[in-house]
């Protein structure tokens, strides 16, 4: 028998056209088009649109089009407008902000004011996409779980490029645009501020992004060794369970003696994601502001081992030694 | 469906062989240089070290001559650094210089022929008095940097007229007019090794005389303020040391704590004295000659040619694998004298370079 399963499927139902349910006067916000698409149809939903809009996602649309387009004209401009150099520099090529010189004042343009209109629509794109969520669960009746759990993300976001370069006085402090230039940002950052590593926030936030990385893996795996007895329905077997979540929850209480309910799981999952970003946030923040070098933060907590001296003689700084 | 498979399974073995192809062919060698656990250890591949053991060769010195007899300042005219030579010395280092600078131009790269000796009519006489000043300096005021194997003309020359890595204060790259070039975020560029950082990171500290340090010696903030592009800079200073050396970050630090001394090893603090050597030397021996020389051996800017790790190291984690050319070249281990050399006064440095030597190789891992 032909069995149907996402990404692996053997048969793709053809349906047709579905606008989706009436949602009054807002309608005149979705698009019209609807396209159907075979290779879609293997991902997920063959069906392309219609797509809701509405004045937040066509303001939102453009002005991080906008931000998207003024990087990479500064992008552009640092390789003299040749594209050929643009492609292949594009990797390195990067809009950054502002020297340290400047502080919080406002730059000339072409030395970091580009950097600063561009985070400024950037981030206001972002809220208006963020905002955006909120009506379309709205509109569908939906509560508010997916915008608060993207608010958590544009928390870190916020805290990286604008509230800590805020705190520290330095626009200097944020991160730059562009691929391996906001790479070496992350790694000048622990370097600058004694080793992220020691940070009890960073640690939580990499245990939560494992976690979720793990409890993603756990739950996918569950419901689709469980899919023939009826997991599919997992919101339905929240409350009328079947023997899918029986089945499942008996894998894991026999496996590791704990096992979460088909609606639990759903909320351990939404906190690790959430958490990952909000720790991340929180560690950030504290960085630079409060703790100037997690090392150093972490000998005097007793959360790092001391190691014995490599050599004989003690190291010594030799600027403190006042040698040569 | 098979058919896709082998299609899929060829393909993904195709990629991971490309992929795999920049690695150095196992088994590599390890050696541990630092506390268990810590990753301070150095990994070599047999192949790269053969390699860089085969471009470390040193050319056979010239037979020792003796250092009695008539000075060279006595009978030639118009020696100022190597006047307390013997004649004989004099002239055995001169052809030793003619092989390592100027293989293939021979004397005449300095002299003008049918002109006395003396004269100072062509730049490179008069740059290669300053760098052989600078040489004597180094092994003499340096040994901190130094000591041990010291630095000879060949170090950095190998028989190049100008040795084959050297800088210059950096310029931006062609960029629009109208806007100001960050100097970094450049792509196949040496000097940064690569990355996206900093693509002139010695001005600030191999000319200009700024600590390279960026972290707070304490846990809570009391008012450091060096900044991410302070950092960024240092990092990409770094990225230079240890491509020069051939090294990674561990030869010298633990990465747990890259500020801390008390867990750096000893490779670290000859380090820190390479770089306020480096400084004294493109300060005050380098810079100057930059009044003679043609505009062919300047920068951009109208800059003099400098010294950075990679002039001496040449990817090698002591010059020339440590190989000890001083030994064979004792006449460039001082400055010369400025009143007449007491015979007494010599023998008491020899004796202590010789100490140093003993005290600078005993550490040593490799």
């Amino acid at each position: 028998m032909r069995e149907y399963q996402n990404i692996f499927t053997q048969v793709q139902v053809s349906a047709p056209d579905y606008p989706g349910v009436p949602i009054g006067d807002a309608e005149r916000n979705r698009t019209k088009g609807i396209v159907h698409n075979h290779l879609l149809g293997k991902l997920g939903d063959a069906q392309l649109g219609p797509i809701y809009l509405g004045t937040l996602g066509v303001f939102s649309l453009v002005t991080g089009l906008l931000a998207f387009l003024i990087i990479g004209m500064n992008m552009l401009a640092s390789v003299n407008w040749d594209p050929v150099q643009f492609v292949r520099q594009l990797f390195w090529l990067s809009l950054d902000p502002p020297g340290p010189e400047y502080g919080l004042s406002i730059p000339p343009l072409n030395d970091g004011g580009w950097w600063l209109i561009v985070g400024a629509l950037l981030t206001t794109s972002i809220m208006l996409w963020w905002a955006r969520t909120f009506q379309i669960s709205r509109n569908l009746g939906m509560s508010n779980y997916l915008a608060w759990a993207f608010g958590a993300a544009i928390s870190l976001y916020l805290v990286l490029g604008f509230i800590r370069p805020i705190l520290m006085g330095s626009w200097n402090e944020a991160v730059p645009f562009g691929i391996f230039p906001h790479l070496d940002w992350t790694a000048a950052f622990s370097l600058r501020y004694g080793n992220l590593f020691y940070n009890p926030f960073h640690m939580l936030s990499i245990a939560f992004l494992y976690g979720s990385a793990v409890l993603f893996a756990m739950h996918g795996a569950t419901i689709l060794a469980t899919s023939r007895y009826g997991a599919d329905r997992e919101i339905d077997q929240i409350t009328d369970r079947g023997t899918a979540a029986e089945r499942g929850a008996l894998f894991w209480r026999w496996c590791m003696g704990f096992n979460a309910s088909m609606e639990s799981i759903h909320r351990w999952a939404w906190w690790f994601a959430v958490l990952t970003v909000i720790t991340g946030a929180i560690g950030i923040l504290l960085t630079g502001t409060v703790v100037e070098n997690w090392y150093l933060w972490g000998m005097k907590h007793g959360i790092v081992p001391p190691y014995p001296p490599l050599e004989a003689t003690p190291v010594l700084d030799p600027m403190m030694e006042g040698a040569q | 469906m098979k058919i896709i498979n082998m299609k899929w399974f060829a393909s993904a073995a195709v990629l991971g062989a490309a992929l795999l192809s920049g690695c150095d062919i196992p088994p590599q060698e390890t050696v541990q240089r630092g506390y268990r656990g810590t990753g301070m250890e150095a990994v070599y591949s047999p192949e790269v070290l053969a390699d860089l053991v085969a471009a470390n060769q040193v050319p056979e010195a010239i037979p020792a001559v003796s250092s009695d007899g008539p000075k060279a300042g006595d009978i030639y005219q118009n020696v100022q650094v190597l006047g307390h030579l013997s004649v004989g010395e004099f002239t055995r280092l001169m052809a030793a210089i003619t092989e390592w600078v100027s293989p293939e131009q021979g004397c005449n790269y300095c002299h003008v022929a049918g002109e006395g000796f003396e004269t100072d009519t062509l730049y490179t006489k008069k740059v290669s008095r300053v760098m052989i000043a600078m040489t004597q300096n180094a092994n003499e005021n340096w040994g901190a940097h130094v000591g041990g194997a010291g630095v000879t003309c060949y170090t950095c020359h190998r028989g190049n007229n100008v040795p084959e890595y050297v800088w210059n204060i950096g310029v931006p790259p062609r960029h629009a007019s109208g806007m100001v070039h960050q100097m970094q975020n450049v792509a196949h560029q040496e000097s940064s090794v690569y990355t996206s950082l900093a693509i002139d990171p010695f001005t600030p500290y191999l000319l200009e005389d700024n600590a390279a340090r960026a972290q707070g010696n304490t846990a809570l903030p009391t008012g450091h303020e060096e900044s991410i592009q302070t950092t960024e800079h240092i990092y990409s200073l770094m990225m230079h040391y240890s491509d020069a050396l051939g090294v990674n970050c561990t030869h010298c630090h633990n990465s747990r704590a890259f500020a801390a001394w008390d867990q750096s090893n000893s490779e670290r603090v000859k380090a820190w004295h390479g770089q306020q050597m480096v400084k004294e030397m493109n300060n005050a021996y380098i810079n100057p000659t930059n009044q003679w020389l043609p505009a062919y051996r300047q920068g951009a800017l109208g800059d003099a040619q400098k010294v950075n790790c990679a002039t001496c190291h040449q990817g090698a984690y002591q010059p020339l694998l440590g190989a000890n050319m001083l030994a064979d070249y004792p006449n460039l281990s001082r400055l010369a004298p400025a009143e007449e050399p007491a015979a007494a006064m010599e023998e008491t440095t020899e004796m202590e370079s010789a100490s140093l030597d003993n005290g600078s190789t005993s550490g040593e891992a490799h």
